[in-house]
């Protein structure tokens, strides 16, 4: 559904009498396949949301191809136009048009009749449960009621792929989880979806597969399990206080049982281990032998943090 | 055929968000009605002219092309907050003409200003203003090709700037000068021949003099086809530009 080659885009700044060029996306390959939901991940600042706009042609690549829903990014950005949905970050309806003019206009800016545009409308204000306030001004709109709104004008021309620029940054649980059910039924009804977002449960939850960005590249792609499966082992989190941290480090650090040591900010030590089962009474004789007592120990399988920081050497939460 | 409807949607839906806050109606007439009451008296001994009709025969034009170059400059900043709220960005994903994006919003703020016109035409006939109808036509002719060229580039400058707080000293500091340099409140025929030299380079010098040149009913003069072909010929670069800057990055 998406293929893309070496997709680059570099910006220049000014600051006073000195331009510098920021490479914001360094040669980025993707592949997403029709009917997933394919989950962009990565910290703010590395070149998802201009990947993402490249992509839905909002702005021309430096160099690079790409191949969208059958259409040439480069050479047909209008045929690509057509195809594809977006719905921007930062919100996209006007304070004083209704959800239903909003609907019906987005519509008609895809050159869709007056009769069927009004018909779509009210398709997409009952599919999105915004029918009680088709015809409240948006600004009387709730913050998941709105997002809603800017989903219903993403997907009224029926797209084959939809890209959803951190879809749920803002909401609430419980809206969050409402968004996540609704970017699911997109899936069932046939859409490709292509979200971005830098929360890791939810690229976990929601994605069939997903790729990681760091510093303008693609550091890893593949489905949550396999990129999980490729780090072997397992992780123990020791809780400790601030104090007795450095400590227990140095009593661990070089343990023939402990692959990996990381300090955790607020206290504490992260292990990656090859076993947790044997390596846990391991652990705890080490610490009793030393003197530190801890406040918890905890196993678990590897998380999507975990894959980012073994492919870029930090966590995706610090950074 | 496309381009027409798109612009007709954009001006559908920007005019119908106009009318549903009349406000504008009113602000946009207050001001020219002050100058008309406060301002105009003064004219009639200033101008040495035989009546007060003459006097507003020279003056009412004047305020016309004034309301066209201010009302249109100013256009940008609802720009701004339409590009603030992503609405422009959710245009351009569409394949919608980039031209009728900027059109449809000139046309509404050509047909906005025309009312206004039309308000104070009606205002100044009370005071005895006369004026033939055909010739009136034309003069609204050269202030909507004038809000045309106004309303364009400052949406087009809005796009680049993207901050009202840049928007509003740039377009003052155009603005000013332009005023002075067009004759608008006082003819320049009492202006010093330097004054004048310079006020010949300013394309709504020529503006106001061919709308006086239609209110006193005087067809023929040369200042009349000439202000129309200058006001278009800078209406058409002023469009194209603006489309340019909507269809360029946005971010």
């Amino acid at each position: 559904m998406i293929e893309t080659r070496g997709l680059r885009k570099s910006f220049r700044s000014r600051a006073g009498r000195e331009t510098k060029t920021v490479e914001a996306v360094r040669g980025v390959d993707l592949t997403v396949t029709e009917g997933e939901i394919f989950g962009f991940l990565g910290p703010n600042g590395a070149g998802k949301t201009t990947t993402l706009r490249m992509l839905a042609t909002l702005i021309e690549p430096d160099d690079g191809e790409a191949i969208i829903a059958g259409a040439d990014l480069r050479k047909t950005p209008g045929e690509v136009r057509r195809r594809i949905g977006y719905v921007a970050q930062g919100g996209s309806t006007w304070d004083e048009s209704t959800a239903r003019e909003e609907l019906v206009l987005q519509a008609r800016l895809y050159g869709i009749g007056k009769a069927e545009a009004h018909q779509r409308a009210v398709r997409a204000l009952d599919a999105f449960q915004l029918a009680e306030f088709a015809d409240r001004k948006c600004k009387t709109y709730s913050g998941g009621q709105r997002r809603r709104v800017e989903i219903a004008l993403g997907i009224i021309h029926e797209p084959k792929i939809v890209f959803l620029d951190e879809p749920t940054t803002g909401l609430d649980p419980q809206s969050r989880a409402h968004m996540w059910d609704e970017i699911r039924r997109l899936r069932t009804d046939g859409m490709t979806v292509f979200i971005t977002t830098h929360y890791l449960d939810e690229a976990d939850a929601l994605c069939d597969r997903i790729a990681i960005m760091d510093h303008g590249q693609v550091v890893a792609e593949g489905t949550p399990a396999d990129l999980k499966r490729e780090i072997s082992g397992d992780v123990v989190q020791v809780g400790l206080d601030v104090v007795a941290t450095p400590q227990a480090a140095k009593a661990l650090d070089g343990e023939a049982y402990v692959r990996k040591l990381e300090t955790v900010d607020d206290g504490g030590l992260r292990l990656y281990v090859e076993e947790g089962a044997t390596a846990i009474p391991q652990i705890l004789r080490r610490l009793d032998q030393v003197g530190v007592a801890l406040s918890s120990i905890e196993l678990h399988r590897p998380s999507l943090d975990d894959v980012f920081l073994t492919k870029t050497g930090r966590s995706l939460r610090e950074s | 055929m496309k381009l027409a409807r798109d612009t007709w949607l954009i001006f559908q839906r920007q005019f119908q968000l106009l009318i549903r806050n009349p406000v504008w109606v009113f602000v946009g007439v207050f001001q020219p009605v002050m100058y008309l009451l406060l301002f105009a008296p003064l004219l009639k001994p200033a101008l040495n002219a035989p009546t007060q009709a003459a006097a507003y025969k020279i003056f009412v034009p004047g305020l016309l092309v004034l309301l066209a170059i201010f009302g249109g400059l100013f256009q940008g900043f609802g720009l701004i907050a339409e590009l603030r709220a992503g609405v422009i960005e959710r245009s351009r994903v569409t394949p919608v003409s980039r031209l009728a994006l900027l059109l449809g919003r000139s046309l509404r703020d050509v047909v906005s200003l025309i009312v206004q016109a039309i308000i104070i035409t009606l205002l100044a006939l009370a005071f005895d203003l006369r004026v033939v109808l055909g010739d009136l036509l034309l003069a609204y002719l050269m202030l909507a090709l004038i809000a045309l060229m106004t309303s364009a580039v400052s949406y087009g400058v809005a796009l680049k700037v993207k901050s009202e707080d840049a928007l509003a000293p740039l377009m003052n500091t155009v603005a000013q000068p332009v005023l002075l340099l067009s004759g608008i409140l006082l003819p320049l025929q009492f202006a010093p021949g330097w004054l004048q030299g310079i006020a010949d380079w300013n394309p709504f010098s020529w503006a106001v003099d061919g709308t006086r040149a239609l209110f006193a009913g005087d067809l023929g003069n040369d200042k009349v086809w000439q202000g129309l072909s200058i006001v278009a010929v800078l209406a058409v670069l002023g469009v194209y530009w603006a489309a340019r800057q909507f269809a360029r990055t946005v971010r």
